[in-house]
């Protein structure tokens, strides 16, 4: 009886070794029309709200606007747009021709229904836009807005406010399927790590070369990278510094990268007794390595941040100001000037306190507790005892909200909609913002910005966002410490991938698998 | 027998599977009470992740969720709602946790069984192997390689086999779920920390039974080796094997974690530190519960397989 136990046993592990063995010639024959894309991001739900990002990325969904390089918008499911001499009216012309996945017509309704959906959205960005009102008229979406903003068009090309056809959702509009009207429709969804879309023959604009993409969330970067290496990926996003060099040199695949606008900053609490001064936070600002941190740790050595914005975001990138350099020296003079003295132990004093403090961080980005370790280290050679909290992304949000934020360490998206306009009048406004500024405010500055949000005019808004970035960098309500880089390690069997660097697209349109 | 196999087994695990239950429920809601932070900023940091979460969005999450209701109220409902087997939905997702939890249960089922079968493939018989010649040349790397394999951590296992066997040889897929290649690397890494261990296991058991009385007796009446193994030897060293195995679902539940993240594969194990991250609770109470339960009935299923291999248990 025992004996023949044993045998089903071993008969069956066998079965299941000959299955793995068989299996693998069959992955070999994969066909040259699917296309594999892996990145770190998992599926969290299917509302736009939590996994729009990506639905628009893998072409499943559309926004009215979209953006081209640079951040300007271009026309998408709206054809074209025009706005009232007060700024405050915007008719939205909705593009002819164009079906949802279900057969659906895409109609001034729908995308006035999804629209007003979103903005009723606790997550998603157009609640945070000044919109008093979203209806249609015809073949038009009209949007009116309680004071003119500039900034709308952008708004309108954000993730969350992607237009899903009037059957996606139930009767309390929650989503309950995503039917768009993208390039591809979803097939196979299996949260939180999986899912797959095939092309869609309905598709109002140029049609994609492959026939479908397989999405795979995989959190670890060391994974990601040798599914690039041995192939079972054609597209793999966000690769950790030290396997983006090793697959540089090795060669097996090509590798991308393109600068973002997303910088790891330090917020400072501008309302802290030792922060107070803009003599301390130049000392900070000066005590900082910035190169040796982007050399040794994201292993890029010009990613360093002389200033908040990089060169790739050329309208807010300001040549004219004086980029922050590393000077211990003059940070030790100027600590110094703002009444610091050393105490027994090495660490500052002024009027009895030491210079303590706690810098808040998260690990959701590998690198930032790395980049804190190296600060904390450099900040107690000018004699600042900064204890390091690694803890969660949400922390800085509620700890800047009551106050208690000291430094936090953060990787902000500038890119949330492509104009950085957006990003900034959320962070930087007189009472402060939860990813920007803390207790730190400027007339001239908010004049600036305030302007920055109502004017069209293109000359005009240039010399705002030059005085405006001039103030950030003098008065350092944050102090940006280095730029990023996004990377994909792309297979050789590709042509035609590209990096974006809204982070809107994985580009699936434009490939071409060669088999 | 099948009366007392009910008294003696079945009936003890059925109320110890209620008193897990229960105490999974309180000990998890607790935990995720007295855990710092403010909840709603974390869940409305998991839905959303860190680019949009702010104070505005932690507040529309508060009023949506109503997580200023009392603890107590709280915990009575989810009790209640268990009772009706009302998993309730996850407040990431908002899709209802039973599916979630089936989708990668099931996918962590499927690990573990292969894991499990492929260590009793390995590690038993080279166990055996090495037990019958102690201090042969087998037993003695059979000692250095399993405590090598059982040291090292999972993590860094599964990526030697990955680089070994996907990237260098390209004999399976890297990572990944779906296909049945796929399942090849991380159940490998299960099963080669699990035979470690069975292997020396059922070589000290098979060390004791080749000295006993009743073995020498089996081979001095003249059967020979392999005889005399069949009859008298596989039984008695099964039994030490698969008691040991209940234990050992403790290091898969610890390695199924790391290598779920590893493999990119979607296990409750997974998803248990992902909840737990983004405090969905019902998701997070769902899941241990799960997973209790799933030790009450493994375990059960290690007392039946005893009894079945040494009945001299069902009538002691």
């Amino acid at each position: 009886m025992f004996g023949k136990a044993a045998t089903t046993l071993s008969a069956s592990v066998g079965a299941l070794i000959i299955a793995l063995g068989m299996s693998g010639p069959a992955r070999a024959a994969s066909e040259a029309e699917v296309f594999r894309v892996v990145a770190p991001f998992e599926i969290k739900g299917i509302e736009p709200s939590t996994a729009g990002d990506l639905f628009l990325r893998m072409g499943v969904a559309e926004t009215l606007v979209e953006a081209d390089e640079n951040g300007n918008p271009l026309p998408a499911l709206a054809e074209r747009w025009e706005v009232s001499d007060d700024g405050k009216v915007w008719r939205l012309f909705v593009r002819p021709g164009v079906v949802f996945h279900d057969g659906s017509k895409l109609t001034a309704d729908s995308v006035a229904h999804a629209l007003n959906v979103a903005r009723g959205r606790s997550g998603g960005l157009l609640a945070k836009a000044p919109v008093a009102d979203i209806a249609a008229q015809g073949d038009v979406v009209v949007v009116t807005l309680k004071q003119p903003f500039a900034p709308l068009l952008a708004f309108l090309a954000h993730n969350t406010v992607q237009i899903l056809a009037p059957a996606s959702y139930a009767a309390d509009d929650t989503v309950t399927s995503v039917i768009g009207t993208g390039p591809f429709r979803l097939g196979a969804l299996e949260p939180p790590l999986k899912f797959s879309v095939t092309r869609f023959d309905g598709y109002w604009g140029d049609k994609p070369a492959i026939a479908q993409a397989h999405y795979l969330a995989a959190g670890r970067g060391e994974t990601r990278a040798l599914m690039a290496e041995s192939g079972d990926a054609d597209y793999v996003l966000n690769l950790d510094p030290a396997s983006r060099v090793r697959l540089e040199k090795g060669g097996k695949v090509d590798v991308l990268s393109v600068a973002i606008p997303r910088t790891v900053l330090l917020k400072v609490n501008a309302g802290h007794a030792a922060f107070k001064d803009i003599a301390t936070r130049q000392a900070l600002s000066a005590a900082i390595d910035r190169e040796g941190i982007a050399s040794a740790i994201l292993r890029l050595p010009d990613a360093g941040a002389t200033q908040l914005f990089p060169p790739s975001v050329g309208t807010w990138h300001n040549k004219d100001v004086a980029p922050l350099t590393y000077d211990v020296g003059r940070a030790k003079a100027l600590l110094a000037e703002a009444g610091w003295t050393p105490g027994s132990d090495g660490v500052l004093e002024r009027g009895g306190t030491r210079f303590a403090v706690t810098l808040t961080t998260y690990p959701d980005r590998p690198e930032l507790p790395l980049i804190a370790a190296v600060l904390q280290e450099q900040l107690r050679e000018v004699g600042i005892a900064v204890t390091i909290n690694s803890t969660n992304s949400s922390e800085i949000p509620a700890k800047h909200q009551d106050g208690t934020l000291e430094l936090g360490l953060v990787a902000r998206n500038f890119a949330l909609v492509p104009d950085p306009i957006g990003t900034i009048l959320q962070d930087y406004p007189p009472e402060g913002g939860d990813w920007g500024s803390l207790n730190w405010s400027n007339a001239e500055f908010n004049a600036a910005i305030e302007a920055l949000a109502r004017t069209a005019d293109v000359a005009e808004g240039q010399a705002l966002r030059q005085k405006a970035v001039g103030i950030l960098q003098a008065e350092l309500p944050v102090i940006p410490v280095a730029w990023y880089q996004q990377t994909a390690a792309v297979s050789k069997k590709v042509e035609g991938a590209r990096l974006d660097p809204f982070e809107r697209s994985f580009g699936l349109t434009k490939v071409r698998k060669t088999p | 027998m099948s009366s007392s196999l009910l008294r003696a087994v079945l009936l003890p695990r059925l109320v110890q599977a209620g008193l897990v239950a229960l105490l999974v429920g309180v000990l998890t809601f607790i935990l995720v009470r007295s855990l710092p932070g403010d909840m709603a900023y974390r869940i409305a940091a998991g839905r959303y992740g860190y680019d949009m979460v702010d104070t505005a969005t932690a507040d529309a999450v508060r009023r949506e969720l109503g997580l200023e209701q009392p603890a107590l109220s709280a915990l009575g409902g989810w009790l209640w709602d268990i009772l009706r087997l009302d998993f309730g939905k996850s407040l990431i997702s908002g899709q209802p946790v039973i599916d979630e939890i089936a989708h990668q249960l099931g996918a962590t089922i499927e690990l573990s069984l292969a894991a499990v079968l492929l260590s009793l493939l390995i590690g038993p018989p080279l166990g055996v192997l090495a037990g019958l010649r102690p201090g042969g040349w087998l037993d003695r790397s059979l000692l250095v390689v399993s405590s090598g394999l059982r040291s090292l951590p999972a993590f860094v296992l599964g990526l030697l086999l990955i680089i070994v066997l996907a990237r260098e040889l390209g004999l399976f897929p890297v990572a990944g779920h779906g296909g049945a290649a796929n399942l090849a690397l991380p159940a490998l890494t299960l099963a080669l920390g699990l035979a470690a261990v069975s292997a020396r296991v059922a070589r000290d058991a098979m060390v004791g039974v080749a000295q006993s009385p009743y073995y020498a007796f089996g081979r001095t009446k003249g059967l020979t080796e392999r005889e005399v193994f069949a009859r008298h030897g596989l039984r008695n060293v099964a039994v030490p094997v698969v008691t040991y195995l209940g234990v050992q679902f403790v290091y898969l539940i610890e390695g199924v974690v790391v290598v779920e993240s590893l493999f990119a594969w979607p296990g409750i194990g997974h998803a248990l530190v992902h909840a737990i991250f983004a405090r969905d609770v019902p998701m997070i109470q769902g899941s241990a519960l799960v997973m209790g339960l799933m030790f009450v009935v493994l375990n059960t299923g290690v007392d039946l397989a005893c009894r079945w291999l040494d009945p001299r248990t069902a009538h002691a």
